[in-house]
């Protein structure tokens, strides 16, 4: 059994100011911009010309602080999350991945990363962006192949088996994937979580053998009560919310193994978050579950284990309290604090 | 504060004229002023000639079409009266468009998928594409005079209708449609291939990523994504084959009534000759020997009718693509 290695990173950075970086300020407290608003002088009409970037200022309301920095919806009681996570043990491991580089042509885009990734678990992959974590996720099923540029080396295995050894419909069959975009497929409810059973192109092999997995499906990614009157309707005219449950849906309704997330949250609103952060939780007991995120609020939320990235390389991996709370490497400090990303 | 910035700038420099809608036409230059009566000139002058074209045709159209004309067939007569109606051209019409669309649509399609979804090797597809444009721009008389020396050729002969000595003249229904498949292939093309385009691409890695084939995918996924796409484009193709006229005259026979070449019912009339609402207009047109202008205008009224229908249902289908994205109602199956 091998130890995963961390980097450490010991160039002596100054470390930044402690956790008021971006999380600090919640609410609709309106914080008063660094800079003092441009004075009445400036449209004095003695001055003979007000600099523009003075001119952009006034007036102008710090509105980050109010709209973006709203504080998350609470999904679930701290205290509950707490037994929640307590209770669960890791179960085995599922997926492994042992030096997995992978590049595009000339440019590396993930540096030899070796994880393992276990059922019962929530593996947040967090880094700044063009770090190389939808690359990780996408090899894992093996999606990097559809680029023609790209090359892989290293290993994953699933339950020990070489995924390259498997022909692809079978391992994504296995390990399921939700993208960022919500992306239903132009059919009704039913069939857009039907296609996923059906044999390979088979068009309705029998919608009333189906219907009891569909349902199971759509009530496992807490979509069915919404949804329950009218399953015939277009998949298309649900909410951005409802739609990307509908596609946690359709990746779990063959039962994978693991399901990979892409930003799955980026596109949607807190409540619409908040949703599917609580579904994901409920997923992880009978999967492995790996999410990529740049919101590092949800990755403390949902993950069990981090792991942070950065130009392809992987710099640390361990619990998130660990990496949140005592990160070992300074840049992975740097990070969680806000510092850069 | 910017109208601050302005008022300023605006006082020091001489103020100039800007130019657009809502200024008023006296600050205008004079240059300008004439070049933008022309501008109106020419889009009115476009006005009137389509509105005249539609209006005379109509006029015409509604003194001399009668529902018999439907249903009578045609005669050759010395006299208007005589001529009887327009059947066998409207079923020629009709005919031509159904061989033709049902050879172009698979084949466009499929083009398209192959270019889109695979279009390997490049150089290959890049062909594809240049030939589409190709065949896109041969003028139709071109094209069937090509079919004409395609048709003709003996081992071809089953497929046409052939002189009482054997000699395979090369012209038939099949022979036509063949060909008019040709000219509603490219929009039937390209239509397609920018539908798939706009697919985007996390759709095809979804269905990938439930385990699904690249077939697969595309028959389930893509095919539905494109269907406003490919009717789209099949309109256009019908809308450029119920126009032809060259085809029908080189290739149909251009025989005023629908001749059977053969025994075998159904097959006879496509190895026979015929002709359609084009060849019919230009043969009873004064140019024509038909000599009955009054059935000459009455089926280019219908003929303009299907067209302008034609135009109306792409503009539809356009519309609700554009207002519903693909959640039209052909989604549920
Ligand atoms: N199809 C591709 N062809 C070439 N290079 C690519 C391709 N996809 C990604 N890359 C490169 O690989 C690197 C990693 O990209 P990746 O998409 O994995 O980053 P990421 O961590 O997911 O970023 P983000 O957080 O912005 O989504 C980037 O530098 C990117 O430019
Ligand atoms: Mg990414």
């Amino acid at each position: 059994m091998s130890t995963y290695p961390t980097i450490l990173d010991t160039q002596p950075e100054a470390a930044n100011e402690p956790g008021h970086g971006r999380e600090g300020s919640f609410g609709p407290t309106l914080v008063p911009p660094a800079r003092p608003l441009a004075s009445v002088s400036t449209l004095n009409p003695e001055q003979p010309l007000a600099r523009p970037e003075e001119t952009v200022t006034v007036g102008v309301p710090p509105v980050r602080t109010i709209v973006v920095d709203r504080a998350p919806v609470p999904v679930a009681p701290p205290a509950a999350r707490e037994s929640i996570r307590l209770s669960s043990a890791p179960g085995p491991e599922r997926l492994t991945l042992e030096q997995v580089s992978v590049s595009y042509g000339p440019k590396q885009a993930v540096n030899s990363v070796s994880l393992p990734i276990h059922q019962g678990e929530v593996l947040a992959l967090i880094g700044p962006s063009g770090c190389g974590k939808t690359t990780l996720l996408r090899t894992l099923n093996r999606l990097t192949e559809l680029t023609p540029s790209s090359a892989r080396s290293g290993r994953v295995l699933i339950d020990g088996e070489d995924v390259d050894g498997m022909p692809d419909t079978r391992l994504r069959a296995r390990v399921a994937m939700v993208f960022q975009q919500p992306n239903p497929f132009p059919m009704s409810i039913f069939d857009n979580v039907a296609f996923a059973l059906r044999e390979q192109s088979r068009k309705r092999p029998n919608r009333r053998a189906l219907e009891p997995q569909v349902i199971d499906a759509l009530k496992r990614a807490a979509l069915y009560d919404e949804v329950c009157d009218d399953l015939s309707r277009p998949a298309l005219r649900l909410s951005g919310g409802q739609q990307q449950r509908l596609c946690i849906a359709r990746a779990i309704a063959l039962r994978p193994e693991v399901l990979l997330l892409d930003e799955p949250c980026s596109a949607l609103d807190p409540i619409s978050t908040g949703v599917i952060e609580d579904l994901i939780h409920e997923l992880r007991r009978d999967l492995a579950v790996v999410i990529v995120t740049h919101n590092l609020a949800q990755a403390r939320r949902v993950a069990d284990k981090v792991a942070f990235m950065y130009m392809g390389d992987l710099i640390e991996y361990g619990t998130t309290q660990q990496v949140f709370e005592e990160p070992r490497a300074t840049r992975t400090r740097d990070y969680v604090q806000g510092a850069f990303g | 504060m910017a109208s601050v910035f302005g008022a300023k700038v605006g006082g020091s420099t001489p103020r100039r004229p800007a130019r657009g809608r809502g200024s008023s036409l006296r600050e205008w230059r004079w240059r300008d002023r004439i070049v933008l009566l022309a501008a109106w000139a020419a889009g009115l002058m476009l006005c009137v000639v389509a509105g005249a074209i539609v209006l005379y045709m109509a006029v015409r159209g509604i003194e001399y079409l009668r529902p018999k004309l439907l249903i009578e067939r045609p005669q050759v007569s010395l006299t208007q009266n005589g001529s009887g109606g327009f059947l066998d051209p409207l079923l020629g019409t009709l005919l031509l468009t159904a061989i033709g669309m049902a050879i172009a649509t698979p084949l466009a399609v499929c083009t398209a998928l192959w270019i889109v979804e695979y279009g390997r090797p490049t150089a290959l597809a890049r062909l594809v594409e240049s030939s589409v444009e190709v065949v896109a721009g041969t003028p139709d008389i071109v094209i069937a005079i090509f079919g004409l020396a395609v048709f003709e050729l003996g081992f071809l002969g089953p497929l046409s209708s052939s002189a009482p000595n054997g000699l395979v003249v090369g012209r038939s229904f099949i022979a036509a449609g063949a060909m008019m498949s040709l000219i509603a292939l490219p929009p039937l093309f390209v239509a397609t291939r920018d539908g798939l385009q706009a697919v985007p691409q996390h759709m095809r890695e979804a269905a990938f990523s439930l385990g699904k084939t690249r077939i697969a995918t595309i028959r389930r996924v893509l095919l539905p994504s494109v269907r406003p796409n490919i009717a789209t484009g099949a309109t256009l193709g019908i809308s450029r084959i119920i126009g032809d006229t060259a085809i029908v005259v080189l290739l149909l026979g251009n025989t005023l009534r629908l001749e059977g070449q053969g025994q075998v019912p159904g097959w006879s009339i496509l190895r026979g000759t015929g002709s359609s609402l084009t060849s019919y207009v230009f043969y009873n047109s004064p140019a024509g020997e038909g000599r009955a202008p009054q059935k000459a205008y009455a089926a280019a009224f219908l003929l303009l009718a299907f067209v302008v229908a034609l135009n109306w249902l792409v503009g539809r289908i356009g519309g609700s693509r554009a207002s519903g994205g693909m959640s039209g109602p052909m989604l549920a199956p």
